[in-house]
């Protein structure tokens, strides 16, 4: 798989991070270098080989149905760059 | 269980300038999951809180806060599968799908691509009596609802409030085996009335607990039938998949308008493009929401916050236990049980309450006459000022004693139409009502007779004519009602009368 440099662009994008145009080309060959080294796992067989999902046998935790959390948009909002009447307030976002 | 025969509904066939075309659509509904807590957070779901109270760290993002599954909203999707008779995954696992909107914190949906918990199913969309499609599920899989975001409070500022980020929804979606707009809102319908006698979503539509995502793709005669056979999707057209709506009568005007937005197409030589479009109830057409197709690169993975969820099917037949029994079989067992037509079995079990209530209204009465007050009489007059069957004024034990009543001849149907506005308006216990306002129906022959004799004195003129024309003998068992405040038992009268006058 080559990354060429609109596919750098488009991945930049797609993050939300700037890159600018003189940077993509060496941006491209990073990508490139990351996929070739990962590639080299595509040598193994692994036909019938179950994905292991964790390395000790581990189940999914889960909790009970019952409220115990929130109740304050206090916390929750003091990151905020900016909030009003108990909104976050961004840049105006239009569909 | 399911006795019910049905036929298969005609599709709908628009009439182009040049073709008849055929539609064919396929549903993905959200459902939201009846819960207290969300999907992986401990925060309410609690509709119409503050702003951003419903907020824990985890909805909100927070950096190192992980996920934790609820349990409950496994089993209710679990629920909800059964229910559709659908196979339940012993394994499934959770994905995360990538994009960036200010109402969704995390950067990214934790939903279920690859593994979904529940696979095939089916539903049976009735759309008259005896006339019904069965409309296949593909898959229904969990995930997490995003935030709401408000543009119209300020000028340059959206407003974000997040106690809707983590909600728990159910994504159904069904093969394209719809094939008209009144199909596709009687499968909402259906699909809704089911989730309801489950518990497993309200249903409320008005507040976005139920939304619907529509394709719509058009076809000529004869192609869907290729499809069906082949399960070949060239057969059909290119789809279109109108986003989020949330009114049985926008879903049916959305498609009738896309429909023949694409005939219109292609009679012109054209070719439609596959995109997601947006219904716009004003102008009452759809637009593309391109922009967003741009954007939309999900680039789905495997959680790494999650580890697959593994279901003993032990615990699922546990759920299958305790299913309650759902609307076509409580429908055919009312038609059974109780003698209803189809027509009235269905109105009966549109909702469980609905249903439970008559069926404390029927027993130990006559099925069909409950039938008939329950729906004619309390509906009506529960419709026309806007109560629902939870607060009917009139119980069904004194609906049951009403019609208890009539059944033992205490009182007559008119009579009993004013003891319901009685209680319907002022409350109280039927057969008390009736003796203390001496509402009971006379069937005292003696009391009769006395009273057909006054009559018959008191109109010698009468008495002549109707000798000589039995058919005016109506006007003396007229008479004798009135003079009893209708009170009297009219068979009996009638048979006074006749005896009396010696015809």
């Amino acid at each position: 798989m080559s990354i060429d440099k609109d596919t750098a662009a488009r991945v930049a994008k797609l993050a939300r991070i700037r890159v600018e145009e003189d940077a993509l080309p060496d941006l491209a060959n990073e990508f490139n270098n990351i996929l070739t080294f990962i590639e080299q796992l595509s040598e193994v067989d692994v036909d019938g080989v179950e994905p292991m999902t964790s390395v000790t046998p581990m189940a999914l935790p889960r909790r009970a149905d019952v409220v115990t959390e929130g109740g304050d948009a206090g916390p929750v909002l003091s990151n905020a760059p900016d909030a009003r009447e108990g909104f976050f307030a961004v840049p105006k976002v239009v569909e | 269980m399911l006795d019910l025969t049905y036929e298969t509904p005609k599709p709908k066939v628009i009439a182009g300038a040049k073709h008849d075309w055929e539609l064919v659509i396929g549903m993905e509904v959200h459902a939201q999951i009846a819960t207290k807590a969300k999907l992986f957070s401990g925060a309410s779901t609690e509709f119409g809180a503050e702003p951003n109270s419903n907020v824990s760290f985890v909805d909100a993002a927070m950096p190192g806060m992980l996920p934790v599954v609820n349990e409950f909203c496994v089993e209710q999707a679990v629920r909800t599968g059964l229910g559709l008779k659908a196979q339940i995954n012993l394994t499934s696992a959770f994905d995360r799908k990538n994009y960036f909107y200010p109402d969704l914190p995390q950067g990214y949906q934790i939903s279920q691509l690859y593994h979904p918990l529940v696979g095939e199913g089916e539903i049976l969309v009735d759309m008259q009596p005896g006339i019904a499609r069965l409309v296949r599920i593909e898959r229904i899989h969990v995930e997490q609802d995003a935030g709401k975001s408000i543009h119209d409070m300020d000028p340059a500022m959206s407003f974000v409030d997040l106690n809707r980020t983590g909600v728990a929804l159910m994504e159904i979606v069904s093969r394209p085996d719809i094939r008209g707009p009144e199909e596709a809102a009687a499968y909402v319908t259906k699909l809704r009335q089911i989730l309801r006698y489950l518990g497993t979503c309200d249903g409320n539509m008005q507040n976005g607990n139920l939304r619907a995502d529509v394709n719509v793709s058009i076809c000529r005669p004869g192609a869907y039938e290729k499809y069906q056979e082949t399960q070949d999707f060239s057969h059909l057209g290119t789809r279109c998949e109108i986003k989020n709506m949330n009114s049985m009568r926008f879903i049916q005007a959305a498609i009738d308008y896309e429909a023949r937005r694409q005939i219109a197409i292609l009679e012109a030589g054209g070719k439609v493009d596959q995109e997601t479009r947006l219904y716009d109830p004003d102008k009452g057409e759809t637009r593309s929401m391109r922009s967003k197709e741009e954007a939309h690169d999900y680039r789905y993975f495997p959680d790494p916050d999650l580890l697959p969820l593994e279901l003993e099917q032990s615990w699922v037949d546990n759920i299958a236990a305790t299913l309650p029994e759902l609307p076509d079989a409580k429908k055919a067992r009312f038609v059974k049980d109780f003698g209803l037509s189809e027509y009235d079995a269905s109105v009966l079990t549109a909702d469980v309450d609905s249903a439970d209530y008559f069926e404390k209204v029927a027993e130990g009465r006559d099925g069909k006459m409950a039938a008939n007050w329950v729906i004619n009489e309390l509906f009506g007059r529960l419709k026309k000022e806007g109560h629902d069957i939870t607060s009917s004024p009139v119980s069904p034990e004194q609906l049951s004693a009403i019609i208890g009543l009539i059944q033992k001849g205490d009182i007559s149907g008119k009579i009993a139409k004013d003891l319901f506005e009685i209680v319907y308006s002022e409350g109280g216990n039927p057969e008390e009502i009736v003796e203390t306002r001496g509402m009971k129906q006379v069937t005292d022959t003696g009391a009769i007779e006395t009273a057909v004799d006054e009559v018959i004195a008191a109109n010698p003129a009468q008495v002549e004519k109707a000798r000589a024309n039995p058919k005016l003998a109506g006007w003396f068992v007229g008479q004798v009602m009135k003079a009893t405040g209708g009170k009297a038992n009219p068979k009996a009268v009638n048979e006074i009368v006749a005896a009396k006058l010696g015809l």
